[in-house]
């Protein structure tokens, strides 16, 4: 459903991009996982049609939402409008299905999505990109300044609207752990290039991707 | 007491004029964050406009609602030399909205003239509790508060004004979305166009216009509507009555030629007093 070939993308004279390539399969879930400054963010951005690519391709079939990072929600708007405007591409506007999936949501619909927790803004970020009724999503970094609780009732949430719904996703997570439970394969980018690639089963042990992102024992005994 | 309720009622009318000026600025600055300084020049090619429209012997209405559409087209226009391009500073835009005030100016002469041009408004005096108010001042409250009524709706209540909101909430999110926002910016243009010429074909008979009008009909505006932060319509409105009232006064009561610098005096004197008091409520 979505083919990234070869692709370059350029911020004047810094490469961000260097010849990445990947793939996601309809009703797929994939994560890209890598440190800070990878290139993760910038290589959604391109997908999305943000950025242009200096070179490469993206193959886009069906429609692609996006869940930027930093949840980039209309703060003076309510939690209703900011779903509402989520469709602007498509006709249907009621945002009853994003409450089914985040019924904590329901309760807080008429206040300003400026005033609501971390993580309620990004349920409403997650929900207004899903308003568009993508065939695949792609989210960067839900993980950003939650709390391990929040970030795993979201993901929870939306590994379930994947599999009930077909929906594709397409996870940019710098908490590796997180991305590597929820989806079963993933790519691993470093300094604009993809380094890695496989099942996450098989990511998760290998030693290097341990002793990178997972934190190595320490962390597995916490 | 019956001539102060008449200066009351000529301010009330002026400061519509001044607040729907205001809101032209209001409407392009929550769209798109740029301050429009050409939003004087609308009222002024709306007025033209629809002196030239009278002389060649339209009827009035159809007159003032065809000038009204020029100066939206004049709007959008200004729009898109100053947005057009994506990624155009919102800095670059303001200083480009200045240069196309400067030269509509003389555009005006060499269509219009340098004299002053006025026509007549609506004849004839309402007396209300033996308060007598001229017609045309009750045109202009009646059209302004229309235009506030109508604009409150369209943001607040529709699907596109809450898209036009958007685009200054977060324009990067806007475009994720799948909005155009540049398009949306000229949307914005294109009305504040509008309400300027508004504006403009409603002052006119009260007050006649030259080329340079623009600049008192933009300070007064844009002193109106920095009163409500340039975003919000109603505070602009306000902002927009208690310069005219204090015009009207000051005129009625002391000398025409003070008006303008006492009322923005008063509402500098306000707006300091409202920064304070935000302050403390900060604090």
């Amino acid at each position: 459903m979505l083919e990234v070939s070869n692709l370059v993308v350029r911020y004047g004279a810094a490469t961000a991009l260097d010849g990445v390539s990947l793939a996601v399969a309809r009703g797929e879930m994939v994560a890209i996982i890598g440190p800070n400054g990878a290139g993760k963010s910038t290589l959604l951005n391109t997908v999305s049609g943000l950025l242009r690519p200096a070179a490469g391709r993206v193959r886009m079939e069906g429609r692609l939402g996006h869940v930027p990072e930093g949840r980039q929600l209309f703060a003076e708007l309510t939690v209703d409008d900011n779903l509402r405007l989520g469709a602007w591409q498509v006709r249907v506007r009621d945002p009853g299905p994003v409450y089914e999936l985040f019924p904590q949501l329901l309760p807080l619909r008429r206040r300003l999505a400026g005033t609501l927790s971390g993580g309620e803004q990004q349920m409403v970020a997650v929900g207004r990109a899903l308003m568009s009724r993508p065939d695949l999503l792609a989210a960067d970094e839900l993980s950003l300044g939650l709390a391990p609780r929040v970030v795993e009732t979201i993901a929870r949430h939306l590994g379930q609207h994947c599999r009930e719904t077909g929906m594709g996703l397409l996870l940019v997570e710098q908490n590796a752990r997180l991305a590597l439970d929820l989806c079963p394969r993933a790519y691993v980018l470093e300094a604009g290039r993809i380094v890695m690639s496989g099942s996450s089963e098989e990511l998760s042990r290998s030693p290097d991707i341990r002793a990178a992102f997972l934190g190595g024992a320490i962390e597995e005994s916490v | 007491m019956t001539l102060l309720a008449e200066y009351l009622a000529a301010g009330i009318s002026t400061g519509c004029a001044f607040a729907l000026v205001a809101t032209g600025f209001v409407v392009v600055h929550r769209v798109t964050g740029v301050v429009n300084f050409a939003q004087g020049t609308y009222a002024v090619v709306g007025g033209m406009v629809a002196y030239s429209l009278l002389a060649h012997g339209l009827p009035h209405v159809a007159a003032e609602a065809l000038a009204v559409v020029v100066s939206g087209l004049v709007g959008l226009l200004v729009g898109l030399v100053a947005i057009g391009r994506r990624g155009t500073p919102v800095l670059a835009s303001l200083i480009i909205t200045v240069g196309l005030a400067i030269l509509a100016y003389a555009l005006e002469i060499v269509i219009w003239g340098d004299l002053p041009l006025s026509y007549d408004g609506l004849p004839g005096v309402v007396t209300i509790a033996s308060i007598s108010v001229q017609r045309q001042y009750l045109l202009v409250t009646a059209a302004a508060i229309l235009a506030f009524a109508g604009l409150v709706t369209f943001f607040n209540w529709t699907y596109l004004g809450k898209a036009l909101t958007a685009c200054f909430s977060n324009p990067y999110a806007a475009r994720l979305i799948g909005i155009d926002v540049t398009r949306m910016g000229l949307i914005a243009f294109g009305l504040g166009g509008a309400l300027g010429g508004l504006a403009g074909v409603l002052i006119t008979p009260l007050r006649s216009i030259t080329f340079d009008a623009d600049v008192g009909i933009a300070i007064n505006g844009f002193a109106a509507a920095i009163f409500g932060g340039l975003v919000r319509p109603g505070a602009a409105l306000a902002g927009g009555l208690v310069l005219g009232i204090t015009e009207a006064l000051v005129a009625g009561y002391y000398r025409a030629s003070y008006q303008s610098g006492i009322a923005l005096a008063v509402m500098l004197t306000l707006m300091v007093w409202q920064a304070r008091r935000r302050a403390g409520e900060e604090a």
